[in-house]
């Protein structure tokens, strides 16, 4: 891992005033390629490719619903040495691409104040530890066949025990599964993983030694290694945040920019010289920043570069994919993956049941960490230049950690879909018929205070969940809900949907919920359906199928807050009250207005702007009004001469009762 | 303006009727909910039951001022509270008949109606009256309404109370429905032997905003 190319990229990245995430990448590649191509002159190319092919790849893969990783990679392969060579220096494009690893590590770090790091260490240092030495113990079996020596097969099954920190993570955020449990445990292993890196690197020299004392040797670095960590702490405590401050302070956007660039860079830089990841010292300096002022800022400016070099990193695995090691050796590669797969599924298998992740959960579990990992190409590459490997087992090795790496997203893919095709099974299935007047779909944050209120006043509901870990939970709270999709014709009717009168759809998925409302109007049409809405799509959506009741579900909580800062201002509470109605009816009418034009998005921007300018308007000529006295006084006295007030005629001084 | 085009509106169509029901209870209640349902039968009347519309008391202004404009009569159903209009009722001549509108310089928009409380007290005829516990006839308590219809222009027909309506038999209140009904249905005539509106007796020169046309 060379820094100097990602040093050059990052520093001419700086020197473009804007710091565009995409003119960055343009010089970080044209800088490197410049060298390179500098007879030709053509180093436009390199960016050139590499743009098209993330532009053309990535929208086709997201729209196959493969995610973006897979694009990524499939360009890769596709711009690589075997199929159109395109790019006549993969290595580089892989160098740059790894900076954008270390910029991801910086940014995980900075989501984990050091508070959140110590609670995690029992995840990190227990269960990462069992992962890394459970997978290399079994992965100890396959690696015998490859290489009898058991230095080599030792090395190798470290190697691959290691699972990719880029695809995990980058997977994790793109699914939105970062704060699920299975999300925060895979960054538990992933951080271990990068720590356990130091002393498996340390290792690939002993063991090829064979007992010649290389101690001294890997003792001095292990020191250099924890100054450089200390160093790193300390800067990061005492010097960072008033530096940040400064800078901040400066008002120059980009030298902000420039700085949180420099800042990751440095980090990474310093734990590369004392002999560690780079990755792990860019997380460290997130880590010590996660509790500073300028932590959105920095994520802020760091995310659009780490978004386009982790592409280049994927499409520069892609592109490292030596197909024809799979043409020649298939079967020791495609075994060799198998295999890969099986050992460390089966000990991450364990490990998420000994865990105690939430079912549904485990299959992102094992399948984030079951792949291989880039940093077993760096053990691979280090061990044949040992004389552990030859060059034969090497790209076998590499041929099954890549394969295994292009697999994950559409395993990952493929797992989800057929999670979502076969249920999972809860011992509390609705199987007997109910015959209560209201059924409520979906017993979460929603359909809980709905339902809490009903029973209160005695009336039962038939609540049905589809999460199996609800249901279960809410169980023990002692709730009668029953397990079950509502999205099921049949289940609806043995919730009695057919006697009921109101069915409350509180389910928070939108697709669920149009389903369900789908259904119940076109089979139960007697049925009044009262209904969540997530956001104003939404509402439409359930307007369209003829729902009348519906809530959206954001809207009173943030009139009640309103009227909260109203009163702060100084209002007086019932005012408060009174335009957060007021409001509210506008609102519901102006989202009521909006409806047919529901498509068409200019339309909607510009009614809504209208409306807006025209509650506006008017809030503002009261305001005016108010402030001439014109509505305090509004009319004048009539000046009657005392003694001769109007009497109104029918003034009932006897009123007959009944009478007519 | 009933009993003003009394008989030409005997001819064509039957007049406009706005009644506004304002019962907090409805559930349980006897006189109103019969009176309501009954009223409902009659193509001529617009019933808005204002505890349905406005269940959490945000009336909507000028959606209750664009009703009135069209009305000719405007009812007023509700029980007798405390002496007077259950809360929300009087809320809504808070905000519904505001300056402006109902009255004031420009506001003349209900001038030449005519307003007709329909209600129920509790206490027995007897009760209402110098020797029963309320002490006073059941007229005294009636002069704000009657004051706000003056204000407003309109004319306050006699209302029509049924009292010890908690006591009321079946019977009693069958009568008490019919007589609301008959007098709905009956209207032009029956109002144009009510006496003519106050305003008429108003002498020009007390009027001090005459000239805008607002009713005082």
């Amino acid at each position: 891992m060379d820094i100097a190319s990602p040093m050059a990229a990052a520093s001419a990245a700086m020197g473009a005033a804007s710091a565009a995430a995409s003119a960055a990448v343009t010089s970080a590649v044209s800088t490197t390629d410049a060298a390179a191509h500098g007879a030709h002159g053509n180093w436009l190319l390199t960016p050139l490719v590499l743009l098209s092919a993330a532009v053309l790849a990535v929208p086709l893969a997201r729209g196959l619903k493969l995610g973006s990783i897979l694009g990524y990679l499939v360009a890769g392969v596709l711009l690589g040495p075997q199929v159109l060579g395109l790019i006549s220096q993969p290595a580089t494009v892989l160098e740059i691409g790894e900076f954008g690893v270390v910029l991801m590590m910086f940014l995980v770090g900075l989501e984990l104040e050091p508070k959140r790091l110590w609670a995690m260490r029992r995840p990190i240092f227990g269960w990462g530890s069992a992962q890394m030495l459970g997978c290399a113990a079994l992965l100890l079996i396959p690696s015998f066949f490859l290489d009898a020596d058991w230095h080599a097969a030792v090395i190798a099954a470290l190697g691959l025990a290691m699972s990719s920190t880029a695809v995990a993570l980058a997977t994790l955020s793109e699914k939105n599964l970062g704060n699920t449990r299975a999300g925060q445990s895979v960054i538990s292993v992933a951080l271990l993983q990068d720590i356990a890196a130091i002393p498996v690197l340390a290792l690939v020299p002993i063991l090829a030694s064979q007992g010649r004392p290389a101690g001294g040797h890997s003792g001095g670095r292990i020191w250099l290694a924890l100054g450089a960590l200390v160093l790193i702490v300390l800067g990061g405590r005492l010097l960072l945040r008033p530096l940040l401050r400064w800078i901040a302070r400066s008002g120059t956007p980009e030298i902000f920019t420039a700085a949180s660039l420099l800042l990751v860079l440095a980090a990474a830089m310093l734990m590369q010289k004392a002999g560690l990841s780079m990755a792990l010292g860019a997380f460290a300096a997130g880590v010590l920043l996660a509790e500073s002022e300028y932590r959105r800022a920095l994520e802020a400016d760091l995310e659009p570069f780490k978004g386009l070099l982790l592409g280049m990193f994927f499409i520069a695995v892609g592109m490292g994919l030596d197909l024809t090691v799979l043409w020649h050796k298939p079967l020791a590669v495609l075994g060799l993956l198998a295999a890969l797969w099986l050992c460390k599924g089966l000990v991450l298998t364990v490990l998420g049941r000994a865990m105690g992740l939430p079912k549904p959960e485990r299959a992102v579990f094992v399948i984030l960490l079951a792949q291989g990992g880039e940093f077993g190409f760096v053990v691979f590459q280090l061990a044949e230049q040992a004389t552990l490997l030859d060059a034969a087992q090497r790209s076998v090795l590499v041929a099954a950690v890549a394969l295994s790496l292009a697999l994950t997203p559409a395993l990952l893919a493929w797992a989800q879909r057929r999670a979502g095709q076969v249920e999972r099974k809860s011992p509390h299935e609705l199987t007997e018929p109910q015959d209560s007047q209201v059924i409520i779909a979906g017993f979460g944050r929603y359909g809980q205070i709905v339902g809490r209120m009903l029973f209160a006043n005695g009336i039962s509901a038939t609540v049905l969940d589809h999460d199996a870990d609800t249901v279960e939970s809410l169980r023990r709270f002692g709730w009668r809900v029953f397990w079950g999709d509502a999205t099921r014709l049949e289940l609806l009717r043995i919730a009695g949907a057919e006697r009921a009168h109101v069915l409350v759809l509180a389910v928070d998925d939108f697709n669920h919920s149009v389903k369900i409302a789908e259904i119940a109007r076109q089979h139960f049409p007697h049925l009044t359906i009262v209904a969540r809405a997530r956001n104003v799509q939404h509402y439409y959506a359930l307007r369209e199928l003829g729902v009348e009741l519906i809530e959206r579900e954001t809207l009173d909580s943030a009139l009640m807050s309103g009227r909260s800062v109203l009163q702060q201002l100084g209002w007086e509470p019932h005012a408060a009250r009174q335009m957060a109605w007021r409001f509210r009816r506008h609102s519901v009418e102006q989202t009521e207005a909006m409806r047919p034009h529901r498509g068409d998005l200019d339309t909607l921007i510009a009614m809504s702007k209208r409306g807006r300018e025209q509650l506006e308007e008017r809030l503002a000529a009261e305001r005016k009004a108010l402030a001439e006295g014109k509505g305090r006084n509004p009319w004048q006295e009539p000046h009657l001469a005392p003694g001769t007030a109007p009497v109104p005629a029918g003034a009932p001084d006897q009123p007959q009762p009944g009478k007519a | 303006m009933l009993c003003d085009t009394a008989k030409s509106a005997a001819m064509s169509a039957p007049p406009s009727i706005l009644l506004l029901a304002a019962h907090p209870d409805l559930a349980h209640s006897r006189v109103t909910r019969a009176m309501l349902s009954a009223a409902q039968g009659l193509s001529n009347v617009r019933v808005r039951d204002l505890y349905a519309l406005y269940p959490d008391y945000a009336i909507d202004t000028p959606a209750e001022q664009e009703a009135l404009r069209d009305a000719e009569l405007l009812v007023w159903l509700h029980p007798l509270h405390w002496y007077g209009m259950p809360a929300l009722m009087k809320l809504w001549v808070d905000e519904v008949l505001s300056v402006g509108f109902a009255y004031g310089q420009t506001g003349h928009a209900l001038h030449g109606k005519d307003l007709w409380l329909v209600t129920s007290a509790g206490g027995s005829a007897h009760s209402y009256s110098a020797d029963g516990y309320n002490r006073h006839p059941v007229g005294d308590f009636l002069l704000p309404y009657a004051q706000t219809a003056a204000l407003c222009g309109m004319r306050f027909l006699p209302p029509l109370v049924l009292h010890g309506a908690q006591k009321a038999s079946a019977e009693q209140v069958q009568a008490h429905v019919q007589a609301f009904v008959d007098g709905l249905r009956a209207l032009p005539e029956w109002c144009e032997r009510q006496p003519e509106p106050a305003q008429e007796a108003v002498p020009d020169d007390e009027r001090p905003v005459r000239e805008e046309g607002a009713p005082v």
